[in-house]
């Protein structure tokens, strides 16, 4: 009897050290990065190294401006063709497709969202970049490069590689991710709400308009924000595209960097103790932004939905 | 008449619109996976599996050093991850439940997934790979079983929830101790969904590369020493990718469709798992 006793307390004990154990892992997470940036911290302070445009190892010079750039730039452009895409694909997965393409083309879709993140990197490199480089960029060039006063972002000539390019593959990359949640966001709508607005007389377009969307929009907003959150952090699928030129680009075409490119690319080669310090400090800055938007995300918008 | 013939058309227009998003986007996953089974089939044979890592320039040698790898950094994540993650998860079901520690441990956990995977790498990198001076394969190990965790928290607290009070109470009243409760009751029922879980989350961490840049780095011998840097498939592939020879180039596809075997397989054996634990 004692030895049962104490097996039960052992095992609560046990299972609540476990779950202990993630908070002081987040926790760590903070305080490490903190620490191991804190000579970068003091050297350069917070917003001298968030606006400083020198990125320059062998003189010690590090300013975040240029990834900080890349990182937010990208995410923000991938963002605009994955969400149009995604609701298009969750809208055609929830009313158009007809039943004997809803599973085939669901499932396709949550597959594609488990293949590694490099695949999507080599992909972009090998094949995408050719195609940007051939037949994207004159055509680019002809439409988007014309018009006032943005067309110097869509200017100049390269080899394919660039902050653009990193982008649409992140899209590419993120778009089942999107996809996926936006449609479970239209599934949760009851079928009665839409029902009895086609039994008014409503069109496809006008439930999905005046009823899903209005219903799903905190799932959907919600939805947004996470793969903002994926985009931000995302490494692989951008680092082989990106081109890992410490600038800020005049143009989109052109080579930039961005927050995990530079960690991917210069880690295992800093060789002075301000240097990775420095690149501590882009991964603390890349955390914390995360860490803003996943909270967001999570907190603002999916809490509500779940409620 | 008009208004009615306009909601009629503007109807038409976004059906064919959204039809045109479905095709778009699956377009562009099609040709990615089709590039893939391309390349990689071309390139796979005995050689690739068995062969040793090739030397520069070299049109010959393997991939077995980054399989090998691959499978023991993951097995050993596994191994640290997974009774971690079970036990946390038991934690908040069976003992946390709603209390404010729960919720908030669930809430961080939720948060805890979406951290950056690199940015776990840069961790781990400072707590064990810089004061022991070295890369090792275990440090690639313990960061990927640091991912896992809180995905295989999450799941076993959803399934161990989904086991009715009932059954714990039958059991209760026939004596027995929470312990033998939670090992004999609720672990017995839930114990698909757990592997369910598990096999999901290998798959979500099988195929990272991130994390184990500056971990377990590479290695272009066969290693079986977890104390040194190892190879594996995915920073193989990101190596070979980059690197000038085509023989390499040839070994990163091979390498990407192994991998994406790999993970795919062990996510449809997981949604396999998960229809047939809701049919019975």
């Amino acid at each position: 009897m004692k030895n049962s006793k104490l097996l039960d307390w052992t095992f609560e004990k046990v299972s609540f050290a476990s779950a202990l154990l993630l908070l002081i892992v987040l926790f760590a997470l903070f305080v490490v990065l903190y620490k191991e940036s804190s000579l970068s911290i003091h050297t350069f302070g917070i917003w001298k190294f968030i606006t400083s445009k020198v990125w320059n190892p062998p003189l010690e010079k590090f300013g975040g401006a240029p990834a900080i750039f890349g990182t937010i730039v990208s995410t923000i452009i991938s963002i605009f063709i994955a969400v149009p895409v995604a609701i298009g694909i969750a809208i055609f997965l929830t009313e158009v497709a007809p039943p004997f393409l809803k599973t085939p083309v669901g499932v396709a879709i949550e597959l594609l969202a488990a293949i590694p993140s490099i695949i999507y990197g080599m992909w972009g490199l090998f094949y995408f970049a050719p195609f940007m480089r051939d037949k994207l960029q004159p055509v680019i060039h002809a439409t988007l490069g014309k018009l006032p006063v943005i067309g110097e972002w869509f200017s100049g000539y390269t080899p394919g590689i660039g902050l653009l390019t990193a982008s649409i593959v992140l899209s590419i990359m993120i778009l089942p991710f999107t996809a996926a949640i936006s449609r479970d966001s239209f599934n949760m709508v009851p079928d009665i709400l839409k029902e009895s607005a086609y039994a008014l007389g409503a069109t496809k377009w006008d439930v999905m308009k005046d009823v899903v969307i209005p219903y799903a929009k905190m799932g959907v907003i919600g939805g947004i924000i996470l793969s903002l959150g994926r985009a931000l952090g995302e490494t692989m699928a951008v680092t082989f595209v990106m081109g890992n030129q410490p600038v800020i680009p005049q143009s989109l075409l052109e080579p930039a960097t961005s927050i995990t490119v530079t960690l991917a690319n210069e880690f295992t080669e800093a060789d002075t103790d301000l240097y990775l310090s420095s690149l501590f400090y882009l991964a603390l800055i890349l955390f914390a932004l995360s860490f803003v938007v996943i909270v967001i995300g999570k907190f603002l918008f999916l809490k509500k939905v779940e409620r | 008449m008009d208004a009615f013939k306009r909601r009629k058309l503007a109807n038409a227009v976004v059906l064919l619109l959204s039809t045109a998003a479905a095709l778009f986007g699956i377009m562009w996953l099609f040709w990615i996976l089709g590039v893939l089974l391309y390349k990689g089939f071309s390139t796979l044979s005995l050689e690739v599996f068995l062969g040793n890592p090739p030397s520069p320039g070299d049109n010959t040698g393997g991939l077995k050093h980054a399989i090998v790898g691959q499978t023991l950094i993951v097995l050993t994540a596994t191994i640290i991850g997974v009774p971690l993650g079970i036990l946390a998860g038991t934690y908040l079901s069976e003992y946390g439940k709603n209390s404010k520690l729960a919720n908030f441990i669930r809430d961080m956990s939720d948060v805890m997934m979406s951290v950056p995977s690199i940015v776990v790498g840069t961790f781990i990198y400072a707590i064990l790979v810089k004061p022991v001076g070295h890369f090792m394969g275990f440090a690639g190990a313990l960061s990927l079983a640091v991912m896992m965790i809180p995905i295989i928290l999450r799941t076993t607290d959803d399934m161990l929830r989904m086991v009715p009070p009932e059954l714990r109470e039958a059991a209760y009243a026939l004596g027995a101790t929470k312990f033998k409760v939670i090992k004999d009751v609720v672990y017995r029922s839930a114990i698909t969904g757990i592997l369910t879980g598990v096999i999901l989350a290998v798959a979500r961490i099988g195929g990272e590369t991130a994390p184990l840049l500056f971990t377990s780095f590479n290695n272009n011998f066969f290693t079986l020493d977890m104390t040194q840097p190892m190879a594996s498939l995915t920073v193989t592939m990101y190596d070979y990718a980059m690197s000038p020879y085509e023989y390499w180039q040839k070994l990163a596809w091979a390498a990407a469709i192994i991998l994406t075997f790999g993970v795919l397989g062990a996510n449809i054996l997981g949604r396999i798992m998960t229809q047939w634990k809701f049919k019975k």
